[in-house]
């Protein structure tokens, strides 16, 4: 696997949009050519190489493709954005769209993301040591598919409306939520290791939500049915079982109606 | 002598009625009087004879005065800031006319623009929330002749759409309502006993920040399942009840307004009213409606949904795309972000409802502000464009709040020399032309 480094080198004005700054835009490319890929600031067209240093050359696939990117990034919005492969490795805070409409390959942000990171998730690994913003996995205005594969962690806190119309897949959180957490989720799982402020699974179809801390105000669609031992990411313990949303449409199977699970940690 | 203009359009609110009939002069340039009008509206019409309007466009000077320029100074500066700056955001477009907001669309695709409209602080939220799960509504005419089951949500029509409730929602005989307010029950859901709760047959106070929960208790019981003791302040028992009655409506309309959109969950509080809606119609007859505040907002919608399929905050930054992110491409949030270079506001007043710092970071860029009058907005501006009152000194077309388009009438000649907002547009539109044709970016 070839290594690109990328440093940042100047600061946008505005934001920078690093659609280019992924696996799949760098594969087959030496650090010229990946200097000329385009990077837009408003409506002005720049390059990579106008932001970054480039050093080393990228794999002759996406997949054989490892980039690191060290300097500040809190104004570049979309980095590894759509990756389908390989690896990439970012050093520093980022801005939105971080890891949105990803389908392979592993990502890992050493700090804080800002909203709208790891939208509508297909696949890969996306790892955030750091807090997240709002609209976490989430799916784009308008879209009914939030997250619908992969993993997505979070060592910190992230905002409201994570996991919104979550389909698939499998997200950690290890510290809080704010508001709304799996809202319209079908499907999927969602490990919550510290609190939530309120409405978690509101207008919840099906999927998994696993609390390990306290939850402000239960949503009134939400009903106990029991108490389970389960192992969840590594932990075992005792939960309590509620089944919901009550208020929202459920699917059938074998004649049964299909329930969204909340589990709270006794 | 003076004339009597009839079914003039009320340019106020998004209730946009249709019956004023305002007294003339014999010149065609004062309003004498206005009839049918709230006090909004009248004031509105009154405001055209007042003292003091400005007539030609101000630019502000390094002291913080004004000075008075020509409009095609004005105009001049205008385009150049729009082409010089690498993203801008035009706010406002709900005071105007359909017309004018597709010419302003056009500069805004020449220049990379961002178009927002006053959804962004107003109904945005419900814009998103039909954006993820859709919305089955109707229109007025239809609420003023079928509904008989009405429920307020988080609004409050008797002080922000004085005439609705007289003209669609409680009052009206319609065809299948004939008995009027007799024949319709009308409930208020408020944290607030408000003025339009005291109309209200039933009158259900939730506890602030839990219309959610209480939305979802509601669907939960329309599906016969079991609920808590009390959802947001509300006895169970009365919940059970209100939705067994909502579901032997002949045709139910739910309306809300601020008191959804702007409180703890935002979208999501309309998503599940909408929700709510749907489920009703499994039952009978169920619309909802928003309640939308500036006469044209719906307008802007309509127009910048037709154009680039996204109803407000509609990033052109690119040219060959049209992007859309609440949260991101939104006014207040590009303003707090620093995300624009210049600001184009137009037909509203950002100045007078904006967050304070979002405000601070506006005064800090190349600003120009198209409105009638002055206010808070071209205080802070660069350049202050005066322009005709559209729906008083020139027509165009507007959008009802349930999106019925209404051509709305000129009565007055505006003040000599002011040019109306699409002559305006259209002039600017020109100079950015000329101006990129010349190597601008």
């Amino acid at each position: 696997m070839n290594t690109v480094t990328l440093t940042v080198k100047k600061q946008p004005e505005l934001y920078l949009e690093c659609e280019n700054v992924n696996p799949d835009a760098f594969a087959g490319k030496k650090a010229d050519d990946i200097a000329k890929l385009g990077a837009y600031q408003g409506k002005e067209m720049s390059t990579v190489g106008d932001y970054f240093t480039i050093t080393g050359e990228a794999g002759a696939t996406a997949a054989d493709t490892k980039i690191i990117v060290n300097g500040d990034c809190t104004k570049m919005k979309y980095l590894g954005a759509k990756m389908t492969a390989g690896e990439m490795i970012v050093n520093s805070a980022c801005d939105m769209y971080t890891g949105s409409w990803m389908k392979g390959g592993k990502l890992t942000i050493n700090g804080d993301v800002h909203s709208f990171c790891g939208l509508a998730l297909a696949g890969g690994e996306f790892t955030i040591n750091g807090n997240a913003g709002n609209y976490l996995g989430a799916a784009y205005r308008g879209d009914w598919r939030g997250m619908s594969g992969g993993v997505l962690r979070v060592k910190g806190n992230a905002g409201s409306d994570v996991a919104s119309f979550m389909t698939g897949g499998e997200m950690i959180i290890g510290g809080d939520v704010d508001i709304h957490l799996g809202t319209h989720m079908e499907g999927g799982k969602i490990i919550l290791k510290g609190n939530a402020n309120r409405r978690v699974g509101g207008q919840l179809v099906k999927g998994e939500i696993y609390v390990f801390g306290k939850i402000n105000v239960m949503m009134p669609g939400y009903k106990p049915v029991g108490e389970v031992d389960l192992e969840v990411d590594g932990t075992k313990a005792t939960f309590v079982e509620y089944i919901g949303d009550l208020g929202e449409r459920h699917p059938k199977r074998k004649g049964e109606v299909v329930y969204g699970k909340l589990f709270m940690k006794k | 002598m003076p004339k009597e203009v009839t079914d003039v359009i009320c340019p106020f609110c998004g209730t946009l009625c249709d019956d004023l009939i305002v007294t003339v002069s014999d010149d065609n340039k004062t309003i004498l009087g206005v009839k049918n009008a709230c006090a909004i509206g009248a004031e509105k019409f009154n405001h055209q004879r007042q003292p003091g309007r400005v007539k030609r466009p101000r630019m502000r000077q390094a002291d913080g005065s004004y000075k008075e320029i020509t409009y095609d100074e004005a105009i001049d500066w205008t385009a150049n800031m729009l082409v010089k700056s690498r993203k801008t955001l035009m706010y406002g477009w709900a005071s105007t006319s359909c017309q004018a907001m597709s010419i302003g669309h056009e500069i805004a695709e020449k220049v990379g623009g961002i178009v927002d409209n006053c959804a962004t602080v107003c109904h945005g939220s419900s814009l998103i929330a039909i954006e993820d799960v859709g919305v089955p509504s109707c229109t007025l005419g239809e609420i003023k002749n079928r509904a008989d089951r009405v429920v307020f949500w988080g609004c409050n029509p008797a002080h922000a759409h004085p005439r609705h409730m007289s003209r669609y929602s409680i009052f009206p005989r319609g065809f299948f309502t004939v008995k009027g307010h007799k024949g319709r029950k009308i409930y208020c859901v408020d944290c607030r006993y408000t003025d339009t709760a005291k109309c209200a047959d039933e009158f259900i106070q939730v506890q602030q920040g839990f219309d959610y929960e209480l939305l979802n208790a509601f669907r939960t019981a329309a599906r016969g399942e079991a609920l808590p003791d009390t959802v947001g302040g509300v006895p169970k028992e009365k919940i059970y009840e209100i939705v067994e009655d909502l579901k032997t409506a002949r045709f139910g309309i739910i309306f809300f307004g601020m008191g959804l959109t702007h409180t703890m969950g935002r979208n999501h509080n309309i998503d599940i009213a909408i929700n709510l809606t749907r489920d009703m119609n499994d039952h009978t007859k169920f619309a909802i409606m928003a309640m939308r505040g500036h006469w044209n907002v719906t307008g802007s919608g309509q127009v910048l949904g037709w154009q680039y399929g996204f109803p407000y905050a509609v990033d052109l930054s690119r040219r060959d795309q049209a992007r859309h992110q609440t949260g991101e491409t939104t006014s207040v949030d590009l303003l707090n972000r620093s995300e624009v270079e210049a600001c184009f506001y137009i037909a509203t007043d950002p100045g007078a409802h904006f967050p304070v710092d979002a405000m601070i970071s506006s005064s800090r860029k190349p600003t120009v502000t198209i409105d009638p009058h002055i206010n808070c907005t071209t205080e802070i501006s660069d350049i202050h464009i005066p322009v005709a009152l559209v729906g008083v000194e020139v027509g165009g077309c507007a959008y009802r709040m349930d999106n019925v388009p209404i051509e709305t009438r000129k009565v007055v000649d505006p003040p000599e020399g002011v040019l109306t907002d699409e002559e305006l547009l259209t002039r600017i539109n020109h100079r950015v032309d000329e101006l990129m044709a010349k190597g601008g970016q």
